[in-house]
């Protein structure tokens, strides 16, 4: 896979959002002083990684470890503070609006809940008309319509229903139809962010099924942004496991799920309920995920981890490569302890 | 012998204006002491109103139609809100999905344990703050005296949920009713809640009820499986016989959808369509549009629950009934 040329590179990337908020509220009183103090989430911390023409790159990590950020940031839904991002060899992060059109319509996303995604006041069809339209003004309405239906057509979802409104449909229904709006410019890349989470279980087998078809009939390149990880081992080509906004560790499916490197994924992965077999014991780390606004120094693990060592405290370790294709950011790996 | 739970033949319907609506059709169920019980369906399958019925907790429009719910020999679809009262909380207590909405955000911890202890008993604040500690201390609170002045806000969503766990407890109850109690929670901690149920469990006196979508949590937990679709039970027995060897379409349906059962990459199997709306049931057996060994009778008469000796548990489907001769 090294050989090819990375579809999307995405380097040191650094997203901090400040929630100082008012004047009034980021007064404190320190030493006997007013000081002005800022508040900021460390939302994203130095994130580097390359995903490749075709493959399907999962993002996996627990509630407030930056995934979604992370996808965002991506599309550009969110400014980044530093680092840079690469579509196709080209920086994106810099170009301005008019400049980033070309790769809107290459990249697309769909989020999680589809009640919330989808605007109730329009119709399906002029849902799915409307990027279509705006990335190619010069299409006429029968050419629209025909794409529309076809595109309903693949999707599921029977084309005689374009001219209702979303309350109509089912959650399952209405995600196919996120979907098929993500489909609609034709693009390359597609950032799906919790695609199924909000979904039924009979329900999420024909969303992922979707899933996988189109990418064997358009050539698609997924980033899947997901805590469900059984869904993570059945559809990813790789997976990146997130902690507090940084990679722990990045690697194949097989090897991840056979031979997690990082003590947070082998936790991560001891914890999934698995059907059928009752597990005698699951790793339990020590207290709770630290807050994104006071980062741990060092490692940012370093609490929770039975691993921990000096270094561990103040040094971060770096994302490198031990076996081929395995890259793990912990130093007790990279020292050979763990 | 008596049952701890019994349900019999529970229809609960809700009244709307164009009709009335059945959400839960002739459910019938035991549950003894130190039996967990997992009632496995997706939204709409009327899992959680049937969980609510027993706790008498199914408000206007909805009422229960008929049936009996024996709990401890009472009949509690028959009781008055005064007496459920002293039911519920005390010998059933009730977990929900979101700890932050069940918990009172402004009052403390303390406060909300020991009204509950004060609402079932006559005790003093010291004895009630007392009893709180020793139960925030069964569910690993550290420092439990400290963590009683707390308001649900300064503690973790894992937290929180053993909090909503600890006052299920306060009153030791028979029976614990679970209603997606991990949901909301991220994997680590879904299964440290999982670990804690089942160690209140391990005393054998206490029943539990957990209610959810998850087969891979229900097979964690409990003992034996219900499996509901569109109101009725479709399938019901052992954990093991049913998450190995699934009998039901249904539940052959909804094991086979989940990733894991499948070569990785590969299609999974899917049930085609979805479930019913519940004012447009079709006739006949509720799953017949989206079976794949749909038969003739399947669209004309329901199915009932039968027992099938050779499979160890309760199947409601033709196809065994073809199969087997089934004794109920």
């Amino acid at each position: 896979m090294n050989d090819k040329k990375p579809l999307l590179e995405v380097n040191n990337l650094i997203k901090h959002f400040d929630i100082s908020g008012g004047v009034l509220d980021r007064l404190t009183l320190e030493k006997m002083r007013i000081r002005m103090k800022k508040t900021v989430v460390h939302a994203l911390n130095d994130v580097s990684f390359s995903i490749f023409q075709g493959e399907t790159f999962s993002v996996v990590g627990e509630s407030g470890c930056g995934k979604s950020t992370l996808g965002r940031a991506i599309v550009r839904l969110y400014p980044i503070d530093k680092g840079s991002i690469y579509y196709c060899g080209d920086r994106i992060d810099t170009k301005d609006s008019r400049a980033m059109l070309p790769y809107r319509s290459k990249m697309q996303m769909v989020f999680q809940d589809p009640y919330a995604s989808l605007n109730p006041r329009m119709k399906v069809e002029q849902t799915l008309m409307e990027p279509m339209l705006f990335h190619n003004p010069s299409m006429s309405m029968g050419e629209a319509r025909d794409n529309v239906a076809a595109v309903m057509e693949q999707v599921g979802v029977d084309p005689g229903w374009a001219s209702r409104y979303p309350h109509e449909f089912s959650g399952g229904q209405r995600q196919r139809i996120s979907i098929a709006r993500a489909l609609m410019v034709e693009p390359e890349f597609i950032i799906a962010d919790e695609p199924i989470s909000a979904l039924d279980v009979s329900i999420q087998a024909q969303i992922l099924n979707l899933f996988m078809d189109a990418q064997d009939d358009r050539g698609l390149t997924y980033l899947f942004i997901t805590h469900d990880l059984s869904v993570v081992k059945h559809i990813s080509t790789r997976v990146a496991v997130m902690y507090l906004g940084t990679i722990c560790e990045l690697a194949h499916k097989a090897p991840l799920f056979a031979h997690p490197r990082h003590p947070y994924t082998q936790a991560l992965l001891s914890a999934i309920p698995i059907l059928g077999f009752r597990k005698s014991r699951h790793i339990r780390l020590k207290g709770e995920v630290p807050t994104p606004i006071e980062l741990p120094s060092g490692c940012v693990f370093h609490k929770r981890c039975p691993f921990a060592f000096e270094r561990c405290f103040n040094e971060v370790p770096k994302l490198s490569e031990r076996d081929s294709g395995t890259f793990v950011a912990c130093h007790g790996v990279e020292e050979g302890k763990i | 012998m008596e049952h701890l739970l019994e349900l019999q033949n529970i229809v609960v319907r809700f009244a709307l204006r164009f009709g009335d609506l059945t959400a839960v059709d002739d459910v019938s169920f035991t549950l003894d002491r130190g039996d967990r019980m997992g009632l496995v369906g997706e939204s709409g399958a009327g899992k959680s109103v049937t969980g609510f019925s027993i706790i008498g907790l199914i408000s206007r429009p909805g009422y229960i139609a008929s049936g009996r719910i024996l709990f401890e020999g009472t009949d509690l679809a028959h009781l008055n809100e005064e007496a459920l009262r002293n039911i519920r909380g005390n010998r059933i207590s009730m977990i929900f999905q979101d700890p932050m909405m069940t918990l009172n955000p402004v009052l403390t911890i303390g406060t909300q344990m020991t009204e509950t202890l004060q609402a079932h008993m006559d005790i003093t604040d010291e004895e009630a703050a007392a009893m709180a500690v020793d139960r925030l201390r069964m569910v690993h609170i550290p420092s439990p005296e400290k963590r009683l002045n707390q308001y649900p806000h300064e503690f973790s969503g894992g937290m929180r949920q053993r909090i909503v766990i600890a006052i299920a407890l306060l009153m030791d109850p028979a029976l614990i009713i679970a209603d997606e109690p991990t949901t909301a929670l991220d994997v680590t901690i879904q299964a440290e809640i999982l670990d804690l149920l089942l160690e209140l469990c391990a005393t054998g006196k206490t029943g539990l009820i957990l209610i959810t979508h998850d087969l891979a949590v229900v097979s964690q937990v409990t003992d034996k499986i219900t499996v509901m679709y569109a109101g009725r039970i479709v399938e019901m027995g052992s954990t093991d016989t049913i998450i190995h060897d699934p009998r039901h379409p249904y539940t052959q349906g909804l094991i086979n959808a989940l990733p894991g059962s499948r070569h990785t990459g590969s299609r999974l199997n899917q049930i085609p369509g979805m479930m019913p709306n519940l004012l447009t049931i079709p006739p006949g057996c509720s799953f017949h549009p989206r079976c794949p060994f749909m038969m003739d009778i399947c669209t004309k008469q329901a199915p009932r629950l039968k027992y099938y000796k050779e499979h160890e548990r309760q199947i409601s489907c033709f196809l065994m009934e073809n199969q087997n001769k089934g004794s109920i």
